[in-house]
């Protein structure tokens, strides 16, 4: 079932994301698009995640497409000005793709491709409302399209955030971009139902789905690093205490993950599994979520 | 020299639609020069203001509103006036806006729009940037420039890539978009955070290889003009 087939029946929404390759070997996003496409309802295709060069977003997607799986394609305001985001927009549609996940980007300086010009010449807020413009047949200069687009925009939220000021602010910019059109939303990754239940008991009011971020810990390392470096990743002590304990490291950080899910499951209208590198133990995690 | 041109008055009207009293600040610097915060251009605010039914409860024109010392020195005797206002209509470029908005205490509406030369401190060593871009957005930002504060100059809000406060890029580096909660918390205005701010016109921004090649860029930045 689609993504907009599982919002529109109610479903508890389940989304995964995969990272194109650094190159042009697509055997494993191929092999990986088999083993998700029938399990997940979309597969999220980053747009050249932490600033670091790879394969495009919208070639990978569309070799999902044809594997049957539906793509959500990511699209950063990081690398493209407003002509080429509007235009790769309507390449997008044309080449048969519908769900868009507007990001603004994470800053080039902290990739592989340090002296890159950032350009952010339209921010995500922007980047929604000129897919919503786009839909209605113009673009954002107000000029008529020959043939609309027929796009299905989501955005991301971070309800880890630290500070009050971060927090607030994460809330206004939810606001803003369901204003201009999100339908749906996808968080950074969440280690405790308490930071979920906070974020949903203030924006339910929008009545716009969100799917809750879950990233599999594979090593106590991992989560203190995540915690040190990752803006809104809080993994809780007990939970790294866990996996310093576990004799196996792989089952205990499935085990968790699908915890997490269980427990979310009653907060929010799904989940988005950022397996980083463990996309083929996806189903593994699922199925430990009783999924 | 910093270039600044006045800002329609409807939009200046738009900004004091909800103050009954302002105060009117001019600088004696660049702004007095562009012909856009002299003496002159502030009385003719006042009246402006008075005729569409407001209380302007003082004026005053600062030699360098750039000068964050000499600023709080001369605003100190105007405490009263002052207090009686409701915002500050500022009449200079982006740095003087942002210099008043840090030692005031107050809202402060931008008054200009500031003409794009290549990016500048002020004639005094400023503590912030303009970008120059044109289309200043200081009155919905608590005075705090989004385009300089925050590493992706992002008109919106923030991106959620903030720790403890601090930008991802640089641990030393205040999240500009949390500066700009935190001013406009304090000023009782965080309402201002759901204006919708439009994206820039770069073309006002980034005409620095057209504006170099123009007399007037070269009246301004050099000795008489290049090549004379």
């Amino acid at each position: 079932m689609t993504l907009q087939e599982a919002l529109k029946k109610g479903k508890f929404v389940i989304t995964a994301e995969i990272a194109p390759p650094k190159g042009t070997d697509v055997a494993d996003v191929i092999e990986i698009g088999k083993v998700l496409r029938h399990l997940v309802n979309a597969i999220n295709v980053t747009d050249q995640q932490s600033s670091t060069m790879r394969l495009g977003s919208m070639a990978v997607c569309v070799l999902l497409q044809k594997l049957g799986a539906d793509p959500i394609y990511q699209l950063t305001c990081r690398d493209r000005n407003r002509i080429a985001l509007q235009s790769d927009l309507l390449s997008a549609h044309v080449l048969g793709l519908r769900n868009v996940l507007a990001l603004t980007g994470d800053l080039p300086e902290l990739g592989d491709h340090y002296q890159a010009k950032q350009v952010y010449d339209i921010d995500s807020v922007h980047l929604l409302q000129a897919i919503a413009k786009l839909n209605g047949g113009f673009d954002m200069a107000g000029s008529e399209l020959k043939g609309r687009t027929d796009l299905f925009p989501g955005a991301v939220a971070n309800p880890g955030a630290d500070t009050e000021a971060a927090y607030e602010l994460q809330l206004i910019k939810f606001e803003k971009k369901v204003n201009a059109g999100a339908k749906f939303f996808q968080t950074q990754a969440l280690f405790d139902v308490g930071t979920l239940d906070r974020f949903m008991k203030r924006v339910s009011r929008f009545n716009v789905p969100v799917f809750a971020g879950i990233v599999p810990l594979k090593s106590a390392g991992m989560a203190r690093f995540m915690n040190k470096n990752i803006p809104g990743i809080h993994v809780p002590e007990d939970l790294i205490q866990h996996m310093a304990r576990a004799d196996d490291k792989e089952i205990t950080g499935i085990r968790i993950a699908g915890n997490l899910i269980r427990q979310f499951k009653g907060y929010c209208q799904g989940v988005h599994i950022m397996a980083i590198g463990w996309e083929k133990k996806v189903p593994a995690i699922l199925n430990a979520a009783g999924l | 020299m910093i270039v600044s041109k006045l800002k329609p008055w409807a939009e200046i009207e738009g900004y004091i639609a909800g103050d009954r009293a302002v105060f009117v600040l001019g600088c004696n610097g660049c702004a007095q020069s562009s012909g856009t915060g002299g003496s002159e251009q502030v009385a003719k605010m006042k009246v402006q203001i008075e005729a569409a039914g407001k209380k302007v409860s003082g004026t005053s024109v600062v030699d360098f509103l750039c000068q964050e010392t000499l600023v709080a020195s001369r605003l100190r005797p105007r405490a009263e006036e002052l207090g009686s206002s409701d915002s500050i209509i500022v009449m200079t470029c982006g740095i003087g806006v942002q210099t008043v908005a840090s030692v005031a205490g107050k809202a402060c509406h931008p008054a200009c729009d500031t003409v794009y030369m290549g990016g500048a401190r002020g004639e005094w060593p400023a503590g912030v940037r303009c970008q120059e871009c044109g289309e200043c957005v200081l009155e919905f930002t608590g005075g705090i420039c989004p385009l300089s504060a925050c590493s992706k100059s992002l008109l919106s809000g923030a991106c959620g890539g903030a720790s403890a406060g601090k930008c991802e890029l640089d641990k030393e580096k205040p999240c500009g978009w949390e500066l700009i909660y935190n001013r406009l918390k304090s000023l009782n205005q965080l309402n201002k955070l759901s204006s919708f701010v439009p994206p820039k016109d770069h073309n006002k921004r980034m005409a620095y290889a057209r504006a170099i090649n123009t007399s007037f860029w070269n009246l301004e930045n050099t000795n008489g003009g290049a090549g004379r």
